[in-house]
């Protein structure tokens, strides 16, 4: 049997390389966790990601792999068993799309509502509320959105718990809120309590102390 | 053709697009690589369809392909769906590294290659400095990738195999680039300082299928100067 060595270059805080965690752990594979210091990052990491320096970076057997749902894809395709993309072609298409959306809407909407005030803030919650209607629209009665079981744009989607514990931090009223968004709502608890995917979170107080320090500062500096 | 709901297309391979579109055109390429045939549908930007807004509703955008009555949006997902839906002329690599790098680069040239590229477009002053700028660094990293992938051999990315994902995601450039840089007025082409990106630019304008889809550059001027007018009188002028 062949020797098989799998290293996850990641931090503590970071959602993108907390997804790879998710992702390999749900498939049971074995791996080496090495936490960066992104003040401070190690020349193997720079090595393995000379392109943007930086994390996640999966090695796979020494062969480096960069951006997270790129090596979501790599894992699902390696490690055929437990897949988290479905098997049909246009439900596949589906959770790219909609794992596109979460990257490139949502979570820049995220990290702008933290930094915002008044009005320009209102402008931003509004944003973020109707984006998330649109995945409950994707979302609808399942557990998950990859259906029973967690699959690739639930994981994609670990981002809104850095949206809430933020806002926590922060003393802001949740936009994920039970009434508003009942059925996104139901899904974070469900994500949450899942055995998997709970292992994967930053612990909470150590995330709210890190979020205050975050965001807190530039809020008072405005 | 343009109108109807999305049910009524059982059967059928759809594309709606805009002439002048580079991700539109982007799936066209991946359509002919494999020799499919499809309808297209030429959408007016400033009056929507009713089957491309059902169609997209989240992002209400072209390229849209409806196949089979089922839409789906964004260049790279429906490139991909092409791919896994019709197995012959394969687009991406098989093994799964290959893909990875294949999809790290394509992710890689619409970062820092398209995003910046359509931000310069329509930007200007200190704004479009910035991402001009960014552009050029962009088109560095590119040129590195050419120079370490490419040879008097292997001509596209694709490698072995001719013209594969990264070809078909990049191919946007060797017609739009030019029309931008004149356009938005700036320089960000050098075949000095680009050389292996050159002559892959020089490379896929000639490939067989790609040829005949690029529109004249005094049509694409024409046009997003105009675009460009509109967008930026939208924003308050000096």
């Amino acid at each position: 049997m062949a020797e098989e060595e799998v290293k996850l270059f990641g931090t503590w805080a970071s959602p993108f390389s907390r997804r790879i965690e998710v992702a390999l752990k749900l498939k049971g594979v074995q791996y080496e966790y090495i936490e960066e210091n992104l003040t401070n990052k190690s020349p193997a990491l720079l090595n393995y990601n000379p392109v943007h320096k930086q994390i996640p970076v999966l090695v796979h057997n020494g062969k480096p792999v960069a951006e997270s749902f790129v090596i979501m894809e790599y894992v699902d395709e390696t490690w055929k068993h437990n897949p988290i993309l479905p098997t049909d072609p246009y439900e596949k298409a589906m959770a790219r799309f909609w794992a596109k959306y979460i990257d490139e809407k949502l979570w820049p909407a995220a990290k702008k509502v933290v930094v915002t005030k008044g009005e320009e803030q209102k402008g931003v919650i509004n944003e973020i509320q109707q984006q998330m209607k649109n995945l409950e629209g994707e979302l609808k009665e399942k557990t998950f959105f990859g259906g029973e079981s967690i699959g690739f744009v639930d994981i994609a989607a670990n981002i809104i718990i850095w949206l809430v514990v933020a806002q926590e931090a922060l003393g802001m009223d949740q936009i994920l809120d039970e009434e508003k968004l009942p059925i996104l709502h139901g899904w974070l608890q469900r994500l949450l309590d899942d055995a998997v995917f709970k292992e994967c979170v930053p612990p909470k107080e150590r995330h709210l102390d890190f979020s205050k320090v975050k965001f807190g500062s530039s809020i008072a500096s405005k | 053709m343009a109108s109807g709901s999305v049910a009524d297309q059982e059967g059928q391979v759809m594309l709606l697009g805009f002439w002048f579109s580079p991700f539109v055109k982007r799936v066209e390429w991946a359509f002919k690589f494999k020799g499919i045939e499809y309808d297209y549908v030429e959408e007016d930007l400033t009056n929507k369809s009713t089957l491309l807004l059902t169609s997209n509703p989240i992002h209400k955008k072209v390229p849209v392909l409806i196949h089979n009555g089922n839409p789906i949006a964004e260049s790279l997902v429906i490139i991909e769906y092409i791919d896994e839906t019709w197995k012959q002329n394969p687009i991406l690599p098989q093994d799964p590294y290959d893909r990875a790098m294949a999809r790290f680069w394509a992710n890689f040239i619409e970062e820092k290659v398209s995003e910046p590229a359509r931000e310069a477009l329509f930007s200007e002053g200190e704004q479009q400095e910035k991402k001009v700028k960014e552009l050029k660094e962009g088109m560095e990293v590119v040129e590195g990738e050419a120079k370490a992938k490419l040879n008097d051999k292997t001509l596209f990315f694709g490698g072995g195999h001719g013209v594969g994902y990264v070809d078909i995601v990049l191919g946007w450039t060797c017609n739009w680039m030019e029309t931008i840089e004149e356009v938005g007025g700036f320089k960000v082409l050098d075949p000095e300082s680009q050389p292996q990106f050159h002559k892959w630019m020089t490379n896929f304008r000639e490939v067989p299928f790609v040829k005949p889809t690029l529109e004249p550059k005094e049509k694409l001027v024409e046009f997003f100067r105009m675009v460009r007018k509109d967008r930026l009188g939208l924003v308050a002028n000096k």
